[in-house]
């Protein structure tokens, strides 16, 4: 697919989705589809970046979100450095501005930010004079995994417009959500979410999405669903009485998957929770495409961080 | 040194007084109000086209002192307050060390006097070090001249407590002021739970938690007779609580901040998450701040306070989730009041007036908050039409943790006098 011509990213920095409109989206998404074919290549390398400083700070454990980031900006070609909370001047009580000003003061081109606190990129961006690209805030928006997910639907599905994509679990912690509602809003699609009354955040009806608490409701004719992770760590006691209740109200079994269309595709942004949000059949069965997304968020960063970075869709390097 | 107020629209709710006069000011006491007074041996203060009124009460201050005086001290708030048109403020007891005994209460008391350029009212504690566990004592802090009590900054969790406070402070006849928050519903919430908060992935307080405690504390009062006075009040159920209790005859009075009547919690979206609209209790949604434009308007409302809450610089410049609760109130109060309240048509000005004097006077039972011959001369002149750009950089306060820089109001404070003594003077 070609970009449009004249798209280009209006942002400066990646912040969240909400700000994007569906023309920036497409940009991004079509973009993503030329790097795709980079990582098959034998020397999956381009000298795209070549020269500019990336810096990953990563101020909340991430395995998956870091690594995709690391290997896209490798896979460009560009400097990268990690810096991560354990041992850093953070844990000495270092506040988060002066750790942006500190790493600012060595010239990165851009920051990768991760962060527990929602709103924490938003605060960079105007404190710093780098490009900021929002790796994860709280419970507010991920949204390179919101692209790299839509990339996947387009991937399978052709398209994005008038997909019924169901998306179950944990609505009240999801940044993942967040940013899908937003992004699948903008491009056409129609979005119904379920989960347990004391994880559905106020008001989310308010974005365009039907509510739902029962779950077979939700997947009923979908063809996407996209499961969530039961984010225990943040959870306030009491959201549900056991793992096990939940997994018999809101775990994604065969039996469940069968409510949905017949060539449905089912998804979770990871790590996933066999047993609590997903039954592992379903996790490695035929439908899941949940290692095709991880393959995928690579091509979405590189698209990203190459738009940002200046460069418009259609002189993509070669 | 004597003064004569001259040609100023005086406007003193307490004596249904709203006409051109002349208010003669001697020794630091009012000496008479009138029409064409003689100078004498006076000097003249030209106030034409200016509203005269009794010096304005913001009944809801942190100042920091003891313990923080990085954040704001005797001076930098008292000089803050005059700015502001205040001519008394009331003192929460939050400071470091608490202020639940006598010892320290007395050191505010002194500090003040020699220090602050308006009138401090220290509120004591209800509990020992604000714990909410035993009672603090009360009656040694009435004697060194607190005028309520509170653990503000924090909620008096127990319905035990909350109690006996409001039946021991029958004997001296002082109100208890409550900050209303079911902590065990808002665990955490860092801004009003609703679509923004969704929209922000920020945890949301619930509108449920300052409303569960207001009904409590209303059972309670009705039931001990005591007096109870709802700090902040932020929420269009809460208000309907009290108007119907007040019709009921329960001895409850509330106040209103400026940002709870001027902000919504939309504010925290469009601001990108800055911290300065970062406040407990939080910004409510717009039918809620409605809410508090009816109840200002209906007289449910008995006070504007500012909740001033000064934080240095260090701490409110961190993420949303780890900063600080609240903002500075002093030097906007007034201007915010009359620029939509007044000018909005909402309110009249002898109600305007009355929110900053005869009320929080009432409420506190201190001898101010008119212009009555006899009183000490504590004087707020407004100018209705002056222009004002908020500029944070130029407090007076320590701290500059306010949502409101470059806002064009409409109104201000001109001149504040403290017992016959101009504690600021801006006209120009």
């Amino acid at each position: 697919m070609t970009p449009e011509p004249g798209v280009r990213l209006r942002h400066r920095h990646l912040l969240g989705i909400e700000p994007l409109d569906a023309g920036e989206i497409g940009l991004i998404l079509d973009t993503a589809e030329s790097f795709l074919e980079i990582s098959t290549r034998p020397i999956k390398k381009v000298p795209t970046l070549r020269g500019r400083t990336i810096v990953n700070l990563f101020m909340e454990p991430s395995t998956r979100t870091r690594s995709s980031f690391e290997i896209a900006e490798k896979r460009l070609s560009a400097d990268s450095l990690n810096f991560s909370v354990s041992g850093s001047s953070v844990s000495k009580g270092e506040s988060l501005l002066d750790t942006a000003r500190n790493l600012e003061a060595m010239a990165p081109d851009m920051i990768v930010v991760r962060h527990s606190a929602a709103g924490a990129p938003h605060m960079l961006a105007r404190a710093c004079r780098s490009i900021i690209v929002n790796a994860g805030d709280g419970a507010h928006e991920h949204p390179t995994q919101a692209l790299l997910d839509a990339f996947t639907m387009r991937q399978k599905k052709g398209k994005l417009a008038g997909l019924k994509v169901a998306i179950v679990g944990d609505l009240l912690h999801s940044r993942v959500v967040r940013s899908n509602i937003f992004l699948l809003g903008k491009v056409g699609a129609e979005v119904h979410v379920s989960g347990p009354p004391t994880l559905i955040p106020p008001g989310l009806d308010r974005l365009g999405v039907k509510v739902v608490t029962r779950m077979e409701t939700a997947l009923e004719g979908a063809d996407v669903i996209m499961m969530l992770r039961v984010q225990r760590e943040r959870m306030v006691r009491g959201a549900f009485p056991s793992v096990r209740e939940y997994f018999n109200l809101y775990g994604l079994t065969e039996e469940r998957v069968r409510l949905a269309r017949k060539d449905v595709i089912v998804m979770h942004p990871g790590p996933i929770n066999r047993g609590v949000e997903i039954a592992a059949e379903v996790a490695d069965g035929p439908t899941s495409v949940i290692l095709d997304q991880v393959t995928n968020g690579v091509a979405v960063r590189m698209a990203v961080l190459y738009l940002l970075s200046g460069g418009a869709g259609s002189e993509l390097a070669s | 040194m004597n003064w004569l107020l001259k040609g100023g629209r005086v406007v003193d709710p307490a004596a249904r007084l709203d006409a051109v006069r002349d208010v003669l000011v001697r020794d630091g006491k009012i000496v008479r109000v009138g029409e064409s007074i003689p100078a004498d041996n006076s000097r003249v203060l030209d106030l034409k086209g200016k509203v005269v009124a009794p010096g304005f009460i913001d009944m809801h201050v942190h100042l920091r002192e003891p313990g923080r005086e990085d954040e704001e001290t005797m001076e930098s708030g008292g000089a803050a307050a005059a700015a502001g048109g205040f001519t008394s403020i009331a003192v929460m007891p939050n400071t470091d060390p608490w202020n639940d005994s006598q010892s320290v209460t007395e050191y505010i008391v002194s500090q003040a006097r020699s220090r602050c350029p308006v009138n401090v009212y220290p509120i004591g504690c209800v509990s020992k070090q604000g714990k909410g566990e035993e009672l603090a004592e009360i009656g040694d802090m009435v004697k060194s001249g607190i005028v309520a009590i509170s653990d503000d900054g924090h909620p008096v969790a127990s319905a035990h407590l909350m109690r006996m406070a409001l039946e021991y402070t029958r004997i001296f006849g002082i109100p208890v002021i409550d900050h209303c928050e079911e902590r065990s519903l808002s665990c955490g919430g860092v801004m009003h739970e609703g679509f923004h908060s969704t929209l922000l992935g920020l945890k949301g307080a619930p509108a449920a938690s300052e409303e569960i405690l207001v009904a409590r504390d209303l059972i309670l009062a009705e039931m001990t007779g005591g007096r109870i006075h709802i700090a902040h009040l932020s929420t269009r159920r809460s208000l309907e609580k009290v108007r119907e209790a007040k019709a009921r005859g329960i001895a409850v009075t509330c106040e209103v901040t400026p940002h709870h009547f001027s902000l919504t919690d939309a504010a925290v979206a469009e601001s990108h998450y800055d911290t300065n609209t970062k406040m407990n209790p939080p910004l409510r949604e717009e039918s809620d701040r409605q809410a508090m434009l009816q109840g200002l308007a209906d007289g449910t409302v008995d006070a504007i306070a500012s909740d001033h809450a000064p934080h240095n610089r260090i701490e409110k410049e961190m993420e949303f989730d780890q900063a600080p609760f609240g903002i500075l109130g002093l030097e906007t109060s007034v201007s915010l009041a009359l620029d939509r309240l007044f000018h909005a048509g909402l309110l009249d000005l002898t109600r305007l007036v009355g929110l900053y004097t005869t009320s929080p006077a009432r409420i506190l039972g201190l001898e101010r908050g008119t212009l009555a011959a006899g009183v000490p001369a504590d004087i707020t002149v407004l100018d209705l039409e002056k222009s004002v750009s908020v500029d944070q950089g130029g407090f007076r306060s320590k701290s500059r943790n306010a949502p409101y820089q470059g806002w064009k109001l409409r109104g201000a404070p001109v001149l504040t006098m403290v017992g016959g003594r101009i504690a600021f003077d801006g006209r120009s």
